[in-house]
């Protein structure tokens, strides 16, 4: 049931004793970076400034920006020859970001997706294939070393090529993926469509969906559509990647792994922390990571500490699903709304496809909002029927936005779908 | 009494319905009468062909959702007056039409009509002996 039952179940006692003691050798660790020394020596900060894990608020965060700043290696806590590996990730406007990893980092990395991925059941006698791209992005070697470190045997059959993922998963007997969820309901579709039934004609049992923010309805419909068990799982290329946080069988919440990270939730705006329980900014401390610590990284993704806990016994505490990005979040009108809510009524109209696109632009002197949303099949011949549907779906995203977004139904697989992300938002407005 | 109609969610999008006509002139299927009701957002297309089956078959797996009905098809003399006629008949014996269109041939007249209660209608039809068209002699026109 436990990969490293000691550890996952460790009571909060000492569970924090261990993220104290971290937390201040990471802080001797650290100040070798030039980044680090210099910000602790600005504030004054050293190894003995941390007495417990509250301490933390003492140091300042650390964000992209910093990143970006101090690119490539500047963050760097160990000579580069200590370290065996970087993940970069480009950035749409200015300097990408580099992470780099030494041989502990990697292995302790691969520990975390193990833990993850054995903590939803699956087991060397497995068959796991991974659908994420390779290369740069953390979702591929990430899930790979894990999956190696738990003994299955793996399909790194990467992104794309639908086809050929479904006959991998035919010939190979897979029976674990991991997918982005938009993804997972486009393979799905297909196989169907190629008269195959994924629960008949597959092995598939269990999948992990992450990387992209997906509704509750949207889980469900891929586990009826792929006759699965779905796992939501967090993590990003800063924290590794994947591993970070996974949800137990209990689907209610994901653990995220306090041996490795030490979790705040901010308000992002006053940068306080909030209460257990409300939502605000995930802000993330590395508490053993050799090559390239991160203190205080707001990751900018909203959620929240699931209160109480797990029947799984993990003392580990749990994240709710994830709000969408501070980023993403669209302000329109004055009103802030992430793309999660509109997923979630859209979710709940069985008419409704799961692909739909949010346009936000600027007519005449007025932000407007868009929502197209594929049509599942022309159940109707009725035009007030479709017209009706507009409406309620008018109505419900009103009730949950607090403003009118303008919705057009559109004909199945007319919107952009990539092998990759789901393009959701395109912001189009002119700010003068 | 009645014939297959296939009804195609189309949106507002250049290319759209020739593209879609295209799939069927490719395989053979003869377009008997067309219509495409129209808002700014979106439009049906509505299709008469001469194989309802194939046309289906044929959109699903272009990935188009079809949507099959049942329509009455009536047949009259192109007479000035007869359209209101008939009309008034389904009115008088509380049938309402959803929508209608029609195409004249010589001297004569097809409406298709949909109804908002089939049964009723057909009631209507037997009654006043109206006269009308099945799927083969719609094929065959
Ligand atoms: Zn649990």
């Amino acid at each position: 049931m436990y990969w490293q039952k000691d550890l996952e179940t460790m009571d909060r006692k000492s569970l924090e004793t261990l993220q104290t003691q971290r937390l201040t050798e990471l802080i001797a660790h650290a100040q070798q970076s030039a980044f680090y020394g210099k910000v602790f020596t600005e504030h004054n900060i050293t190894p003995e400034s941390i007495q417990s894990t509250e301490d933390i608020r003492k140091l300042p965060f650390t964000t992209k920006e910093h990143l970006r700043a101090n690119y490539p290696f500047g963050l760097a806590s160990v000579s580069l020859d200590k370290c065996v590996r970087l993940h970069s990730s480009s950035g749409t406007t200015g300097n990408p970001t580099v992470i780099l990893h030494s041989q502990k980092d990697l292995d302790q990395w691969a520990n975390q997706v193990a833990r993850c991925m054995y903590m939803v059941g699956i087991r060397d006698t497995d068959i796991f294939q991974n659908t994420s791209g390779y290369g740069m992005f953390t979702g591929g070697l990430g899930f790979q070393y894990g999956a190696e470190m738990l003994g299955t045997l793996t399909v790194p059959a990467a992104a794309g090529n639908t086809k050929r993922q479904i006959k991998f998963i035919q010939d190979f007997g897979t029976t674990c993926l991991h997918i982005i969820p938009s993804y997972a309901t486009r393979l799905a579709e297909v196989m169907y469509s190629m008269g195959i039934d994924p629960k008949k004609d597959t092995k598939l049992k269990t999948i992990c969906i992450g990387a992209e923010p997906h509704s509750e309805a949207q889980r469900k419909r891929i586990e009826s559509l792929l006759g699965v068990k779905a796992y939501n799982c967090f993590g990003m290329s800063e924290m590794n990647g994947p591993g970070v946080a996974f949800e137990c069988t209990e689907q209610n919440g994901l653990h995220i792994w306090e041996d490795y990270y030490l979790v705040e939730i901010i308000n992002p705006i006053t940068l306080e922390p909030v209460p257990v329980g409300e939502i605000g900014e995930l802000v993330l401390t590395t508490l053993n990571r050799e090559a390239m610590p991160l203190v205080r990284y707001r990751t900018r993704d909203l959620t929240r500490i699931l209160p109480g806990e797990c029947p799984c016994g993990r003392t580990h505490i749990r994240l709710d699903r994830f709000q969408g990005r501070s980023d993403d979040m669209i302000i329109l009108k004055g009103v802030n709304i992430f793309p999660i809510q509109i997923e979630t009524v859209l979710m709940g109209f069985k008419e409704l496809g799961s692909n739909y696109l949010i346009t936000v632009e600027t007519v005449g002197n007025n932000d407007e909002m868009l929502v197209e949303v594929e049509l599942d099949e022309l159940y109707t011949d009725d035009y007030a029927v479709l017209q009706r549907l507009t409406k309620d779906i008018g109505r419900q995203l009103k009730d949950e936005l607090l403003l009118t977004p303008k919705i057009k139904l559109v004909a199945k697989g007319s919107l952009p779908v990539t092998e990759g992300k789901a393009v959701r938002v395109k912001d189009l407005r002119t700010f003068a | 009494m009645t014939v297959h109609q296939l009804s195609i969610f189309l949106e507002n999008k250049f290319g759209k319905l020739s593209e879609l006509l295209a799939l069927l002139g490719s395989e053979n299927v003869r377009i008997i009468a067309a219509t495409v009701a129209d808002t700014s957002e979106f439009g049906i297309l509505r299709l008469i062909v001469s194989d309802p089956e194939k046309a289906y078959t044929i959109f699903q797996g272009h990935g188009v959702g079809a949507n099959m009905t049942e329509v009455l098809a009536i047949k009259t003399d192109a007479e000035a007056g007869r359209f209101a006629e008939i009309i008034s008949l389904f009115t008088q014996a509380g049938v309402s039409i959803e929508y209608m269109y029609c195409f004249s041939l010589d001297k004569q007249s097809i409406m298709i009509i949909r109804t908002n209660n089939k049964e009723a209608a057909f009631e209507v039809i037997r009654k006043h002996h109206i006269e009308h068209v099945n799927a083969c002699d719609l094929i065959n026109l």
